[in-house]
Formats: structure tokens, C-alpha cells, sequence
């Protein structure tokens, strides 16, 4: 049985990791989207996070203060992003879009001189007896401490939206921003703060990429994770356990198409790569079918806000 | 404080003076940038926007590059202006690009060597119809099952990639060639050839048909019935609805006509300019597109002002790095920069600074 | 004002060369020269070569261009700008050099990997990879504990399917029970994604790791995971100090050099060179020492044999796939058949993508 040599535990194991970057930027890009904004230049501020993470990294010889430093590069880029979409009310999906251009081409020039060498290594967290239990063991206690706080942050995000009064705030800027507005809550100085953590939240996955999953540094390495944050958020219908569940999903599907390639299962091969996507298709499908004309998507995204009183 | 306060009426000086004060500032801050990498900032700038246009040795090649390389960017981006006024988000007109391309040139592979006027119209229609079809993949999604277009457009961009590289190592790989990827040169197949029309002026067929789409766009949404659902499904859609005008409906034919323009600036692309089906044939001209409809501000002859402008950029950044060893990064950076400050000045021409006293909520 | 040198003074370029001193040298590359792979081994190149003929020689580049209508600008204004010689470093560039070369029968045209050569103008280049896999090969057959090696393969185009098929024959040569699992990726470069792959070929049993791909991803998984694993294009030692064994390093420096000089000296003429080990355009990175001194012997001893024409790597019997005759007990694959090769051998278990 080909599909024997396929352990999974073992698939659970690396679909988390391979989850984990898109996870990061998807759960940012997911808070600014509830506050209303569509900002389409996930890509850049997760490149500008590899890079800035890295270089941090490199010169500190800390991969933590690299994390730092890369959540900050995330939110420097963002910062551009707000400065246009809020103070200068520019288009936001063609401001995202320019983000993400000026982001690959302004990490090339910066790490110019960081090409060909390593990161200092993150310390993998020892869980001890826990990563002994059978099958569980393998597949959810190996990891790097990122995996397990990406997980914390998801929880973390749900329960802020749901219960906390500043994620109320949020979201009722992100569905009607002229009655928040008529409510007395200042709808951009939000709409800033959410996009700083979305800058933020891309930049670490961005940094997991060139400190932790690869770890080198080369322009465009992050090579359109992005857009795949962004998919998930939709997919997600902008709940933070389903953006989980989706970055799993898709992450499960590129691991299970590398393990029934590698186990030589007769499929053609373009059918199998292409697979990660067609599935995530379907199952959005699926799951968005039968409901009503409601996709839950924030009242206001994309729209711009101006106060006029 | 500084505020920000509505015009009334948009400023029609600052919309025709903005582009301009736009590329001034580029120049400025892109030069500043081009010095601090050890290069003469006004070489650079002058490669970049003049001597594609005007230097005697580039010149005469350049012009006419310069309608190949917007062409596309132009046929694109009217498409998707059409839907994004009415808020549908098509994000992959890049699949739809590939697709129509791939149409086209299977029209094309599968009457060589045949001779005949009939293939290159039957290509076209080919090209528009696979563009359109592979639209209506989120169209249909949208439409039954209330699938978000965003993603569904978007990851259909990564299987027609795929699609297009197992297209460019299997069925469409030149049998005259075995072992190599890519199809026959459809340059070199007379009925298939989509031949500059004028020598040496850049004018091939595709462009023919930006300049019909964009003038067919301007009618529609200006003069027809179409137009103004459109416009008032993007504004208020609940008065569309009670206007008479069907959602649905109007997701089809948005996405459609993006995905058939797209589909047509692929296989213009894939039997002229480009000449064959490859692995890396997708230049990005999809999500370049979009940017080049919101630079346009989803007008037919802003977007045709922005491709151009673009197109610009990337032929001066070939000189620029060709003939002064600027990294390619820095034309990307410079690129932004160009997009940032068209975006950014808009904002005159719709708002006013005031300067207030005190603070205010 | 050289860069004003029309094509009309350029016209006598080839008859009578280096009528100015400064030879000019245009690269046009389809990545970045920073992706420490494919595009930056060809940009090692062009500085050697800028080092070696010091202010007789003026390079260019253009990166990151795409195959079709903008390779064909690039060329073209590189031409009308008075360059000399155009390395295009791609296979794809094909159509693209072959139009503009018919337009400018004066310059040089030195195209990698390339297979069309429809003018005199044109010299096509490659290297002869297979030779170098051959010796992966038959390092990773001995080292092996686990009989599984994993490979990493971007298309299936000839170079990487001749690749492969050569690594595998000659593991199974030393090691009769040797087993290959493959993984395409369809791409170059995608440091993730060859990261989950290079797992998942290890937990599937390969304890050596080779691939045709970019990145420095799976050298390093390789590493924490105490496996050994094979660098591509560039010594990636510093990745993983335990975990590589070497890599075929591109070095096309001495052939761009001859080329160069050439020109110089007025010799330059077309050809079709495919080069390996004698020529010096693939070496391999120092043996790491935990191959064993005995198997780093036969190692040399093969490059030797192979660079001094003595040994061809694909030497019959050898059968297709499907068992399929190929080469007879002692033929020699002829050049036209590796580069064109779209088929696995014989003892490769995994179905042959297309």
C-alpha cells in the first residue's frame, strides 16, 4: 500500500508549520479588514518583514529581537498605507497593490548584502514528556514557539472582537463607519491602529519565513504568500478561528500533495500542485452555499471615510 | 490643525495638473534615491521618462514599444473598471489572461499549417471566449452559491498557471522541437501571426482592439443603460435593486467582459509580441492592470493615460538599468513611489486644506 | 560617448573587432541576481569577467526579464545602444534571441541553454549538468542507510529529467537496492514550498536530499533533521556544515572570458558548446569530511574519468521506463538524445509527469 508510508501525525505535524506564515498574516490582514480597510499589500509588508527580520536577526545575533524588528518593518510599511488610504483618502486597493510593489522592490535594495548566509538559529522549544504521547505527541508538540503564540494570537483576536469593548469599537467602525462616527468614535484614528497590526502581524509571518521555515534571505522569497493571507481572510468570512481552520486546510493540501508525490501515487503531477488551490475553492463553496445573501463581510470595507462635520 | 474638507465639485484644474506635479515629485524623490545608490540622478530620471520618448538612439524602437507593452496593460484595465464600479472584484484577470491566451494558441496549434483568413478571427474569438469562460468560474460561483469573487478570481490565477506550464511541457509543446518546453512560434505560422500592421510602429492588432474597447467602454458608460447600472450598483446598491437592476446579471456580465478583454490581450500577446506559449509567458500584465484602472480612476481615457505612463516606466527601466547599472529593485522602488504620489495628490482634486484652530474631534 | 556608437560603425564589429577598445558586454537575466542560484551564478561570471579584462570590457544587466516581448526590447535597445556580445541567460529566451540576432548580424548573440540557432550571429552554451549529478549520484548510493534518496525537481524539462535519470543510475550502479522519490514543485523558486518538500521526502525514509531547485531551504531542513543533502548552483555549505555533502557549482566565467577574447581577436564565430567537468564549467564544492576518504577517492576518480572523456555517464545497457531498450551494452547516449530527454530509466519508480 503506497499510502502506508504516509504517517499522519507526521502530515499534522508539518501542515501546522506550513500554516503558520499565511496564519500570521491572514489573522492581521483580518482585524484591519473588520475595521473596514482592504489593504491588498499583504505581500509587501510580509517581504518587508523577511527582510527587516532578517537583517535584525543577523546584526543582533538574536532571532527574537529579529521578530521585533520585523513586526516593526511590517508596521513602518503599513504606516505608508495608512498615511495614504486615511490622511489622503487614495484608493485602497490600488494603494495596496502599489504597496506591494514598492515593498519587493525596496526589500531587494536592502538586503543586497545579506544574500548567502544564515540567520542565528531559534531555539526549538522543548515541550519534554508532552512530545512523547503517541501520535498527539508528534504531531502538535515539536514545534518552534512560533507556531504554538500564532495559535494564541487567533484566540486572541477572536476574543477581542467578540468580547472586549475597543474590538466592539472595531468592528462597529469597520460595519457603519458614519454612525461609529456619529457615536463619537474616531473611525481613523482605528482604522490606523488596525492597520499598524496588520503591518505588524504580516511582518512576523514574513520573518517566520526568512528566520525560522527556510531561514535565508532572498528578494521575493515569500513568492505570493500574501495573496494567499488574503484569500484565507475571505475564506474565513472574517472569523478568526475559521481563518485557522483555512490556512490548515490549504497548508494540509500542499503537504498531502508533496507526501502522494513523493509516495509515487499515479496522479498527475500538475493536477496534484494546482490542488491546494482548487480545494480551498471548493470548500469555500460548499461552506458559503445555502446561506443567505449575507457573506458577513464588514458594511464598510473598502470604503473610504470622511468625516464631514 | 490641517484638515481635510470636501469640494463640492472636484477640482478640474487639480485633476489635470496632479499627474504632473506627481512625476515631479517622483523625479525628486526618485533621484534622491538614484544618488544615494552612487548614480546621477538626472541620467537616471532622463532614461527613465525621455529616452524612450525622444533619445536619438532609442527613440524610434521605443515609441512603438511603448503601445506593445501599454496595449495590453490598456485592454485589461478597462474590463475591469466596468466591474469595479460596480464593486465586483475581479483579481485575477491575470488566470484570465493566461487562459485566453492558451484558447487562442490552441485554436491556432490546431490548424497548422493550415492557411486561411478564418484562423486568426477564429483565434480571437477564441482567446475572448477562454478569458471569458474562465471569468465565469467566480462569476457562476458569485452568482449560485455566494462564493466570494476575490479569492475564487484570485486562486484561479495559480491553476491556470499551472495549467499554462503543463500546457508548455505537454499538449501544446512543439512537436517539431520534443523535449523542449513552449509551443511552435506562432510568429512563424502566416495565419496565425498577429504581425504589426504598419512596420515599425507597434501597431498590431491587440492595440486596435484597446482602442475599440476603450472607446466602447467610454459609450457604455456615459450614454448606455448598462453604464448606469453599473454606476448605480457600485454607489447605491439599494437603489439599484429597487431600480430594477439584477445583481446577478450584473456580476455575469462584469466579469465576463473583464475575462474576454483580458482573454483577447492574452492571445494578442501569445501570437505577436510574445510569440509562444512558455512557462513564464504571464508578465503580471493581470495585477498590473489594476493598478492601471485605478490610476485611470476607472475612466477609459485615464486608463489609457495611466498604461501609457506605466509602460513608460518599464522601457526607461530597461535603459536605466542597462545603461546605468540600476539595480532592477530600484525601478521597482521608483515605480512605487510613482503610484504613491499619483495616488496621494489625488486627494486635491477632490478635497480642500483648511487650516483650523484648536482641535476638533 | 561610446554609448552613442551607431550600428553603422557597429557594422564592421565582426570583420574587423575591437576597433574601440572597450568591448561592450550586455546580460539579460530571467531572476534576480541576488537569488543566489541560477542568475546569480551567471552574475559571478560577468564579474570575473569585468575582473579580467579590467576597462577593455563594459557589462551591462538587465534583470528579471521576462521571456517574449520583453526580452526581445531588452535586446534590442542593448543592441542599438552599441553592445557587442548579448549573453541571454535562459533557456526560454530562445524565439526572442533568434528575432532580434536576425535583425543585428553584428553582435554577438551567446545564448545558455538555448536550442534554437537560426543565425550565424548566434552561439548556443549549456553545461553538462548530468556529469556532475552522476557523481551525486554515486556518492549518494553509498551514503545512504535508509535505500531512499529524495529529489527535488522544478519541470520536467530535459535538463532536470537527464539529471535525474543520471543521479539514479549511478546510485543504483554502488547500491543495487537504491530507491528515488521525487517531488516536482513547478518552479524555480519557493523556498517554502521546497522546505515542506525536503520534509516530507525525509519522512518518507530519504536520508540524502538532492535538488534542482533555488533555494537554500532544503539543505537546512536537511541538516535539523540529520539527514545529508546536495547544494545546487552555489556551495551551500553554510546552510548545513553536517548535512552537505557538496554541489555542482555553475562556473561559466572561463568560457564567458574565451568568448569575450574571442570577439577580441576577431576568431569569434558560432558554435554550439556543451561543456562539463574538462571544460571547467561545473566543479564540485569541497567534499564535506564525512564521506569517507575511500568513496571521496572514487569520487575524484570519476571526474577525472568523465572530464578526461574516458567515462560518459549515460553508458548502456541502459532501458527506458518500461523496459524499453534505450542504449546497447556498451553505446553512449549521443548529445542530441540527453537534451532532448523526456523519459525516465529504467528502476525509477515514479510515473513520468506529462
Amino acid at each position: 500500500m503506497i499510502l502506508g508510508s504516509i504517517n499522519p501525525a507526521v502530515l499534522l505535524a508539518a501542515l501546522m508549520v506550513a500554516a503558520t506564515p499565511i496564519l500570521l498574516a491572514a489573522i492581521g490582514e483580518l482585524v484591519v479588514e473588520k475595521a473596514g480597510v482592504l489593504n491588498l499589500g499583504v505581500e509587501g509588508m510580509m517581504i518587508m518583514g523577511a527582510c527587516v527580520g532578517f537583517i535584525v536577526a543577523v546584526n543582533t545575533g538574536s532571532p527574537i529581537i529579529g521578530f521585533f524588528g520585523a513586526a516593526l518593518g511590517g508596521v513602518a510599511l503599513s504606516l505608508l498605507f495608512a498615511l495614504l488610504t486615511q490622511a489622503l483618502m487614495t484608493n485602497q486597493v490600488a494603494s495596496g497593490l502599489a504597496l506591494t510593489l514598492f515593498g519587493l522592490g525596496l526589500t531587494a535594495l536592502l538586503g543586497q548584502r545579506y544574500v548567502g548566509i544564515t540567520p542565528p538559529r531559534t531555539p526549538k522549544l522543548d515541550l519534554g514528556p508532552l512530545s512523547d504521547i503517541p501520535f498527539l505527541g508528534r504531531a502538535l508538540f515539536t514545534h518552534d514557539i512560533v507556531v504554538y503564540l500564532t495559535i494564541a494570537l487567533v484566540g486572541a483576536v477572536w476574543w477581542f472582537l467578540k468580547y472586549s469593548r475597543a474590538g466592539m469599537i472595531l468592528r462597529a467602525v469597520g460595519e457603519n463607519h458614519d454612525a461609529a462616527h456619529a457615536l463619537g468614535y474616531h473611525v481613523k484614528r482605528v482604522r490606523v491602529l488596525a492597520i499598524m497590526f496588520g503591518g505588524a502581524c504580516a511582518g512576523l509571518g514574513g520573518a517566520y519565513l526568512s528566520l525560522i521555515r527556510v531561514p535565508q534571505w532572498t528578494e521575493g522569497m515569500t513568492v505570493g504568500a500574501g495573496w494567499i493571507a488574503l484569500a484565507l481572510v475571505v475564506f474565513a468570512s472574517w472569523r478568526p478561528w475559521r481563518a485557522m481552520a483555512g490556512a490548515y486546510l490549504f497548508g494540509g493540501v500542499v503537504v498531502l500533495q508533496l507526501n502522494l508525490q513523493a509516495a509515487g501515487v499515479r496522479i498527475p503531477v500538475e493536477y496534484l500542485s494546482m490542488s491546494p488551490y482548487l480545494i480551498t475553492i471548493l470548500v469555500l463553496v460548499i461552506i458559503s452555499s445555502g446561506k443567505g445573501r449575507s457573506l458577513n463581510a464588514p458594511g464598510s470595507l473598502n470604503k473610504p471615510f470622511h468625516a464631514s462635520s | 490643525m490641517i484638515r481635510l474638507e470636501k469640494r463640492k465639485e472636484p477640482s478640474k484644474f487639480w485633476r489635470i495638473a496632479n499627474p504632473f506635479l506627481a512625476v515631479a515629485l517622483t523625479m525628486f524623490a526618485g533621484g534622491v534615491m538614484f544618488a544615494m545608490l552612487g548614480k546621477d540622478p538626472i541620467v537616471a530620471i532622463r532614461l527613465i521618462f525621455f529616452d524612450p520618448i525622444f533619445s536619438e538612439t532609442f527613440a524610434s524602437y521605443s515609441r512603438p514599444q511603448l503601445l506593445i507593452k501599454s496595449a495590453p496593460l490598456i485592454l485589461i484595465a478597462v474590463g475591469l473598471a466596468i466591474g469595479f464600479k460596480a464593486n465586483v472584484w475581479n483579481i485575477g484577470a491575470e488566470g484570465q489572461y493566461i487562459i485566453g491566451a492558451l484558447f487562442g494558441a490552441g485554436v491556432a496549434l490546431a490548424f497548422f499549417p493550415a492557411p486561411g483568413w478564418y484562423v486568426f478571427p477564429l483565434m480571437v474569438l477564441a482567446g475572448a471566449l477562454g478569458g471569458f469562460l474562465w471569468a465565469m468560474i467566480p462569476a457562476i460561483l458569485k452568482t449560485r452559491f455566494n462564493t466570494n469573487e476575490i479569492l475564487v478570481s484570485l486562486l484561479l490565477v495559480y491553476v491556470a498557471e499551472r495549467i499554462l506550464a503543463a500546457m508548455a511541457l505537454g499538449l501544446m509543446r512543439n512537436p517539431d522541437q520534443p523535449g523542449f518546453p513552449g509551443s511552435r512560434d506562432l510568429r512563424r505560422y502566416e495565419a496565425a501571426h498577429n504581425a504589426e500592421l504598419i512596420a515599425n510602429t507597434g501597431m498590431h492588432w491587440g492595440v486596435v482592439a484597446a482602442i475599440i474597447a476603450v472607446i466602447f467602454a467610454y459609450v457604455m458608460m456615459t450614454r448606455h443603460m448598462l453604464g448606469f447600472h453599473v454606476q448605480l450598483a457600485g454607489q447605491a446598491p439599494r437603489a439599484a435593486r429597487f431600480g430594477g437592476v439584477a445583481p446577478a446579471r450584473l456580476v455575469v456580465v462584469c466579469l465576463g467582459i473583464a475575462g474576454a478583454l483580458a482573454g483577447l490581450a492574452g492571445m494578442f500577446e501569445v501570437s505577436g509580441p510574445g510569440g509562444q506559449v512558455r512557462i513564464e509567458f504571464a508578465s503580471g500584465y493581470g495585477f498590473t492592470a489594476i493598478i492601471v484602472a485605478f490610476l485611470g480612476r476607472l475612466n477609459p481615457l485615464g486608463i489609457v493615460l495611466a498604461g501609457f505612463l506605466l509602460g513608460l516606466t518599464y522601457i526607461g527601466g530597461e535603459l536605466g538599468q542597462m545603461m546605468l547599472q540600476l539595480p532592477g529593485a530600484a525601478i521597482q522602488v521608483f515605480q512605487g513611489m510613482l503610484l504613491f504620489f499619483l495616488l496621494a495628490l489625488d486627494f486635491q482634486t477632490n478635497y480642500r486644506i483648511r487650516l483650523t484652530q484648536g482641535m476638533r474631534a | 560617448m561610446k554609448k552613442l556608437l551607431t550600428a553603422a560603425v557597429l557594422s564592421a564589429a565582426l570583420a574587423t573587432p575591437a576597433l574601440a577598445d572597450t568591448t561592450k558586454v550586455g546580460f539579460i537575466y530571467i531572476g534576480p541576481v541576488g537569488d543566489f542560484g541560477w542568475t546569480a551564478g551567471h552574475d559571478r561570471a560577468r564579474q570575473e569577467l569585468q575582473d579580467h579584462f579590467g576597462d577593455a570590457v563594459e557589462t551591462s544587466i538587465v534583470e528579471n526579464v521576462d521571456y517574449g516581448a520583453d526580452a526581445e526590447r531588452v535586446m534590442t535597445q542593448m543592441a542599438l545602444s552599441g553592445t557587442d556580445m548579448i549573453f541571454a541567460a535562459s533557456f526560454g529566451y530562445g524565439p526572442d534571441v533568434n528575432a532580434v540576432a536576425g535583425r543585428f548580424p553584428d553582435v554577438a548573440f551567446q545564448h545558455a541553454t538555448g536550442y534554437i540557432q537560426e543565425h550565424d550571429n548566434i552561439s548556443l552554451f549549456d553545461a553538462r549538468f548530468y556529469e556532475g549529478r552522476a557523481v551525486l549520484g554515486h556518492i549518494a548510493g553509498k551514503m545512504t542507510e535508509t535505500n531512499t534518496i529524495g529529489y527535488i525537481a522544478s519541470y520536467p524539462i530535459p535538463a532536470v529529467v537527464s539529471g535525474i535519470n543520471s543521479a539514479y543510475l549511478h546510485a543504483k550502479a554502488v547500491n543495487p537496492d537504491v530507491n528515488f522519490r521525487i517531488i516536482w514543485t513547478y518552479s524555480w523558486f519557493d523556498p517554502a514550498l521546497e522546505a515542506d518538500a525536503a520534509e516530507t521526502l525525509i519522512e518518507q525514509g530519504a536520508d540524502v536530499i538532492m535538488q534542482h531547485t533555488d533555494s537554500t531551504a532544503a539543505v537546512r531542513v536537511a541538516e535539523d533533521a540529520g539527514v545529508m543533502a546536495f547544494g545546487q548552483a552555489s556551495d551551500m555549505v553554510e546552510f548545513g556544515p553536517n548535512a552537505h555533502l557538496s554541489a555542482i557549482v555553475d562556473r561559466w566565467a572561463p568560457y564567458y572570458i574565451s568568448r569575450v577574447q574571442a570577439l577580441k581577436d576577431g576568431t569569434w564565430e558560432a558554435q554550439n558548446s556543451w561543456m562539463g567537468f574538462a571544460e571547467g564549467i561545473i566543479e564540485m564544492a569541497p567534499w564535506n569530511d564525512r564521506i569517507p576518504a575511500e568513496l571521496q577517492e572514487e569520487a575524484d576518480g570519476l571526474i577525472a574519468a568523465i572530464a578526461a572523456g574516458e567515462y560518459h555517464p549515460f553508458t548502456g545497457p541502459i532501458n527506458r521506463q518500461d523496459g524499453t531498450p534505450w542504449l546497447a551494452d556498451g553505446e553512449v547516449a549521443d548529445d542530441g538524445a540527453l537534451a532532448t530527454m523526456d523519459f525516465f530509466v529504467e528502476g525509477i519508480t515514479a510515473e513520468f509527469p506529462n
